[in-house]
């Protein structure tokens, strides 16, 4: 059974989602469960944390392109920070880097939102 | 060091269920380890067979968990060969277009990246259909590369 853990927190007015373990077609559902809260708490400023994600498979990353137009009409956005180089590389295989910001820190994604913490 | 073999076969065969990717990665991680792949050419293999194995889950057998997929290595070095084989619903590889991310992200569509990802971390692919309505994906990676 593949080990997944999803954590949501509140950092000033940012939603960071930390995701831990190995993100794929049988765990993606319990983070889209977190973005469709976030919707209906109509927080649209997401930074996902990366730091203990070790696995994504391309259902990881749907989920990511499912939900940010809605974020972005919303004057918020998905950013990522934190992100282990081979994890890295399978967003650099799809292009994401094109459409999405990457932060090394945390607190840099956090900052871009004009969120002082 | 792990000790590393030249030559050998394996098979795995599961149920058309998404928990068992988990168990369909750990194989493919032993069977790379043992064929000598560097951490980061397993990564890649292990993920290309994921993406196939979750292309059949939903598309080949819509979520039914009921299916079976059978996933056969065949190392004869250099040459990692693993064939995948479900009795699902037929699909032609030729029709799915490669993914634009721009279109995809004004469309919200979230489909179709694996076997873009497929193609992209593995030397060939090759989809075939087989006799008794059996499709057939088979893998290659090369350990030299």
């Amino acid at each position: 059974m593949a080990e997944f853990n999803v954590n949501l927190r509140d950092v000033g007015s940012v939603s960071v989602i930390d995701v831990k373990g190995y993100l794929d077609a049988h765990t993606a559902p319990e983070l889209e469960n977190i973005f469709n809260k976030l919707l209906v708490e109509k927080q649209f400023k997401v930074v996902v944390n990366f730091d203990e994600l070790k696995y994504i498979s391309s259902a990881g990353l749907g989920v990511f392109m499912a939900y940010v137009e809605t974020m972005r009409e919303n004057k918020g956005d998905i950013k990522f920070s934190n992100m282990k180089e081979n994890v890295y590389n399978i967003f650099d295989l799809l292009g994401f880097p094109i459409l999405y910001e990457f932060y090394k820190e945390e607190k840099e994604a956090v900052h871009k939102f004009g969120n002082q913490g | 060091m792990n000790s590393v073999n030249k030559i050998f076969e394996k098979e795995l065969l599961v149920k058309s269920t998404t928990d068992n990717l988990a168990i369909i990665r750990d194989f493919i991680k032993s069977a790379a380890n043992q064929s000598g792949f560097s951490e980061d050419s397993a990564g890649k293999i292990i993920l290309a067979v994921d993406e196939a194995c979750t292309n059949i889950i939903k598309h080949a057998y819509k979520y039914s968990p009921e299916g079976s997929i059978l996933i056969k290595i065949k190392f004869n070095d250099p040459k990692f060969s693993i064939s995948i084989t479900d009795e699902g619903s037929h699909f032609d590889p030729n029709k799915v277009p490669e993914p634009d991310l721009r279109e995809y992200y004004k469309q919200k569509r979230v489909g179709g990246l694996g076997m873009f990802l497929i193609k992209k971390l593995m030397d060939e692919v090759n989809y075939s259909t087989l006799s008794g309505n059996k499709n057939q994906v088979i893998l290659v990676k090369y350990l030299s590369n």
